[in-house]
């Protein structure tokens, strides 16, 4: 599988996805901001970081950048999308994803790590996700504090599209366990034809038991695994 | 010719920088204060001779589509 990891100018975990795909067995290279194509891609991951400096918003600048067009029309044709941290908020940012990343609650940045829940295994992106399992991964963000007006927020839960939410060890969504303030615990979402997702936690920083976790593998073996199965599907 | 763009967070987004500058208020003992939102301002020199309603219409493009965030903000444009 092709991975294209999209570099702005301040992604700092650009590389670090790079690695772990590499190191999970596929191929994966960075694709300039400027690039006006992504050339060949199964699937395009935008990192995490502070693109153009969070100048203005959290990625209010990239989603203007000649390479977010090849992206929007990537996933407009079914492509696999995944934003993590500041790549959730350009995508929330070029209307790929609903809502809005804003300041955490307490106005802290926080680098930590946290338990998440996986609301459903029915996505791309978390088919690999074993039922129950609580994954631990880290987030390193000032502002992961998700909101969405109560419309946005019902049509998510009618469609089955909140991906991921903070919890406690034992899996329980309680306030203690929300780093940021986000409505109802969320930590990451995909979009109504469940190709985009996003999410704050950092799942290429926790693939190897040295870095403290490897669950951030189950996300990636999930999008293997989803791509493995639109390459043998029949074309339509 | 100069535009001016106030941003305000929704009255619906949580605003933990305007509770906290309120909660500061009061400790101080300004009293009576009920709210305060924190935005941003921004300020767009025009070039000599633009056309005023052109360039209006075109601001209120521009902060819908990247000035301003239109899930989480409000703006007011002004014209001088």
């Amino acid at each position: 599988m092709n991975f294209a990891v999209l570099q702005f100018p301040a992604s700092n975990c650009d590389q670090d996805a790079v690695h772990a795909i590499r190191m999970l067995g596929h191929s994966a290279r960075l694709v300039w901001h400027k690039d006006a194509s992504l050339g060949e891609a199964d699937c395009v991951i935008i990192p995490g970081g502070f693109s153009y400096g969070d100048y203005l918003r959290t990625g209010a600048i990239a989603r203007f950048s000649p390479v977010m067009q090849a992206v929007k029309q990537f996933a407009d044709n079914g492509g696999l999308v995944l934003g993590i941290c500041n790549g959730f908020q350009v995508l929330t940012e070029a209307g790929l994803l609903p809502g809005a990343l804003i300041r955490n609650r307490d106005l802290q940045f926080h680098c930590e790590f946290v338990h998440l829940k996986t609301v459903t295994t029915d996505s791309p992106f978390t088919n690999q996700i074993p039922a129950d399992k609580i994954l631990r991964v880290p987030i390193a963000h000032g502002e992961g504090c998700y909101f969405a007006d109560e419309e946005t927020l019902a049509n998510l839960k009618a469609n089955n599209q909140i991906l991921w939410q903070y919890c406690d060890a034992t899996g329980n969504l309680t306030d203690a366990a929300n780093p940021n303030g986000a409505l109802q615990n969320i930590a990451g979402i995909c979009n109504e034809t469940r190709n985009v997702a996003g999410l704050m936690p950092h799942p290429e920083r926790a693939c190897e038991p040295l870095l403290g976790s490897d669950d951030g593998q189950f996300i990636f073996e999930s999008i293997f695994a989803a791509l493995k199965d639109k390459a043998v599907a029949p074309a339509a | 010719m100069k535009a001016k763009i106030i941003i305000t967070p929704k009255k619906a987004v949580l605003d933990p920088q305007g509770i906290t500058v309120q909660t500061a208020l009061e400790h101080m003992g300004y009293t009576g204060v009920t709210g305060v939102h924190i935005g941003k301002y921004i300020e767009i020199d025009l070039a000599p001779g633009t056309d005023k309603a052109a360039a209006e219409k075109a601001l209120n493009d521009a902060a819908h589509k990247l000035l301003s965030n239109p899930v989480i903000e409000d703006y007011k444009l002004e014209m001088e």
